[in-house]
């Protein structure tokens, strides 16, 4: 199973190697990780996707990650209502006498066309990593020539669902 | 006894404090040492080369004493003997390079059995770190997966709040090595004095926060699940040792009669010859400690991790035991054997909180009954040879001439669990073996910081022959010292264990497991100027073994042991402990 982990930790040098390091030892897939600076100085973000067997290597896992010195907080959003979003750049060959179906193609994707040369064109698009994957399938057939995706980063909503049993009205 | 301890007297607390009369400015190398001091530090087995050349300085005028071994991963294995004995950190000091590069298998061993270390590796400057410079190691890369944690020091003013924290960090929650590497413009570069109160700050580590004090439900839950049960049983670990929780352990056992067992490395948490001891379990336990597991209603782990040394195949572990899991490391709990009642805590507190619930104390009569009786059928056993000595004879020897009171420390292999088997672990922080790394060379040198740890106590290194050839050199030490270390090589001429295991599933296709060619040992200990004997009849055990073993001076004893004697009981690895063999004489 895809599970998102946000991990909080103290920007210092080497808890990026400290971090992975472990899922390597551990022996846990890194599907994409992203990095970068919250609103506190010295501390870091970083939001994993990992592939995981079962319950009992996810538990293995925030408990391993926790156990780290310079980690201050570990959290599996998978099941929260997050907002995940990944931002690509993709470079697509587009001769002038395709280029207008191409935008119109991609339109409901709302990419941004962030350069363009004589043959090609190169689309910015965010979201969640479904809808771009979705648009690399879309924008595929007329030959990609270079694609570089940033992967997922991720928040928890402010407001999450409450899980609320059904009541019987009777 | 008389151990030399000559540069001991040395110590003194009044002359330390003083940073001798400041002519000039201290530097980097003089706080570390004022901060070594601070923690109580009064000896360190170390190395010295290029890039501590600083710190070495600094020592010259401190009278904190260094051992000096003749090999890193000697001076790091004692270090692991001296904190088994003492319970707090060992500090290992060595340069860049091969020197914190000889440390990895020490720091590894000292991480997987929680032994506390401080490591202190100089490194090469700042300017030059990355740039591949003359004994340039990149220690902090190579040992971030082998360490609880490490610093490399990139200010000099840090020195005093990352010395404090390291400390506290090998020290609290579950213990393990921490790694200060220190480049050496920064050993020698002055401090600013504006800094030295940073010493007595408070310790912030957001991320370190160990829990210690158990949650009152958990207590509440394992303390009706002990009152319902018919069959419960305790295996204590070694997190019990580290808690010192020995008297509780005891208190506890007794007070709700409840029968316990060790793992390896927790022997000597409960007395050995206690009624409700029923020894060690695992690959090599009494076949009593394994069936006990298998037939237990609950299974209390007091401290002890699940090694798989320990459990065998882990889905046939315990079938019918609903387990409690006591262990201040939450990642233990659930990792190898699924728990019901998880109690992260101190076991000395757990074990504390436990004790104050009034609960109906089950009725274990049966249980109990049952136990002794496994106990009294199936005893480690052997087989006399009138024409050799056996291994096992010559632990029980040594358990009988010191009367159990010995600092024991053994290697890796047969003669280790002949050891576990044989000697009887009456006292706590006496026993000393690398359980979860199995490090060969690793007794000899740990029964050295064993004796410096504690000078009047006698203290027997049992060692293979071979394990005993992976770090001989510090026989040096034994005789600069006039270290009383009694070092027993049982000698098969083997790698035992290697062997065993060829014999048993290998078709006795030695390969490469036999040692034809060794060293006179006699010789080898004259060489070094301190004494050597050889016993090769059983009967000279009472003369020569018990004379060496009971003299007050170093000696070396080749006992030489029958070749093919195998290690029994045994759980053939990966299967479950119901597939133990050789419980029984044949």
């Amino acid at each position: 199973m895809k599970r998102v982990i946000n991990v909080t930790v103290i920007n210092q040098s080497g808890v990026l190697n400290r971090v992975t390091g472990l899922l390597m030892k551990r022996q846990f897939n890194i599907e994409s990780i992203t990095v970068g600076h919250t609103e506190q100085p010295n501390i870091s973000k970083m939001t994993f996707v990992v592939n995981i067997e079962d319950e009992t290597k996810l538990e293995q896992l925030v408990k391993q990650l926790s156990k780290q010195i310079d980690v201050i907080k570990v959290n599996d959003i998978t099941d929260n209502a997050i907002v995940l979003r990944e931002l690509a750049l993709v470079k697509v060959v587009s001769p002038a006498n395709l280029r207008l179906e191409m935008n119109a193609i991609v339109e409901p994707f709302r990419p941004q066309v962030i350069d363009t040369s004589k043959n090609v064109v190169t689309y910015q698009v965010v979201g969640n990593p479904e809808k771009i994957d979705a648009f690399i399938e879309l924008i595929r057939p007329y030959g990609i020539k270079e694609l570089t995706r940033t992967g997922v980063t991720a928040s928890v909503r402010e407001s999450q669902k409450i899980d609320t049993p059904q009541l019987s009205i009777l | 006894m008389t151990a030399k301890l000559s540069t001991n007297e040395k110590v003194d607390s009044s002359k330390a404090a003083q940073p001798a009369e400041q002519t000039k400015p201290r530097n980097g190398s003089d706080i570390l040492i004022q901060a070594l001091h601070d923690q109580g530090v009064d000896t360190i087995f170390g190395y010295p080369g290029g890039a501590v050349l600083n710190v070495y300085d600094a020592l010259y005028k401190n009278p904190i004493r260094h051992i000096l071994t003749r090999h890193e991963q000697g001076a790091i294995h004692a270090a692991e003997g001296y904190a088994r004995v003492l319970n707090k950190p060992g500090v290992v000091l060595v340069t860049s390079g091969p020197g914190a590069t000889n440390l990895v298998t020490g720091i590894t061993d000292a991480m997987i059995d929680s032994i506390p270390l401080v490591v202190l590796t100089g490194q090469v400057a700042t300017n030059v770190i990355g740039s591949d410079a003359f004994q340039e190691a990149d220690v902090i890369g190579i040992t971030t997966p082998i360490t609880k944690h490490n610093y490399q020091v990139q200010n000099v003013n840090d020195i005093p709040r990352i010395v404090k924290e390291a400390f506290h960090i090998a020290n609290s929650g579950r213990k393990g090595p921490v790694l200060i590497d220190f480049p050496k413009n920064i050993s020698g570069a002055v401090f600013d004095e504006s800094f030295a109160q940073n010493a007595n700050e408070e310790i912030y580590l957001p991320g370190y926060q160990p829990n210690t004090k158990p949650n009152y439900l958990q207590i509440q839950k394992a303390m009706n699940e002990i009152s319902n049960a018919k069959k419960p049983l305790i295996l204590a670990g070694a997190g019990v040792l580290f808690a010192e929780a020995q008297e509780e352990l005891t208190e506890f056992v007794e007070k709700f009669n409840i029968p316990v067992i060790n793992t390896l490395l927790g022997l000597g948490s409960i007395h050995g010859d206690h009624q409700l001891n029923y020894g060690m379990a695992g690959m090599h336990g009494a076949a009593v400690a394994n069936d006990a597991i298998q037939k237990a209603d609950l299974l209390i782990n007091i401290g002890a991790r699940f090694d798989d040394r320990l459990t065998g195949d882990t889905k046939a572990f315990a079938p019918n035991a609903t387990v409690v899991h006591i262990d201040i490391d939450p990642a233990e709990i659930g990792k190898n054997i699924p728990t019901d009642i998880p109690i992260v805590a101190d076991a000395k507190e757990a074990l504390k909180a436990m004790l104050k619930k009034d609960i109906q104390a089950p009725d274990t009569a049966a249980w109990v009954d049952f136990l002794n009786q496994k106990r009294d059928e199936f005893p480690y056993w052997y087989v006399e040879d009138e024409n050799a000595i056996l291994p096992q004879q010559v632990i029980e020897k040594v358990h009988t001439i010191t009367n159990g009171d010995a600092i024991v420390s053994t290697d890796v292999g047969q003669h280790q669990m002949w050891a576990a088997q044989y000697y009887r672990h009456n006292h706590s922080h006496q026993w000393i073996t690398s359980g979860g790394l199995g490090t060969m060379g690793f007794g000899f040198p740990a029964a050295i910081g064993a004796q410096f740890a504690k000078p009047d106590k006698k203290v027997v290194s049992i060692v293979g022959d071979a394990g005993f050839q992976m770090t001989l050199q510090e026989i040096g030490l034994l005789k600069e010292f006039n270290l009383p270390v009694k070092v027993v090589i049982v000698n098969n001429g083997a790698l035992g264990m290697v062997r065993q295991w060829q014999e048993l599933f290998y078709d006795q296709r030695y390969s490469q497991s036999l040692m034809p060619v060794q060293p006179d040992f006699v010789k080898l200990a004259e060489a070094y100027g301190i004494k050597g004997v050889r016993i090769t009849k059983a009967e000279e055990l009472d003369t020569v073994f018990a004379d060496a073993i009971n003299s007050d001076e170093p000696v070396i004893i080749d006992a030489q042991v029958k070749q093919l004697e195998n290690v029994y009981p045994m759980v053939p690895a990966g299967k479950s402990l119901d597939a133990i063999v050789g419980v029984k004489k044949p």
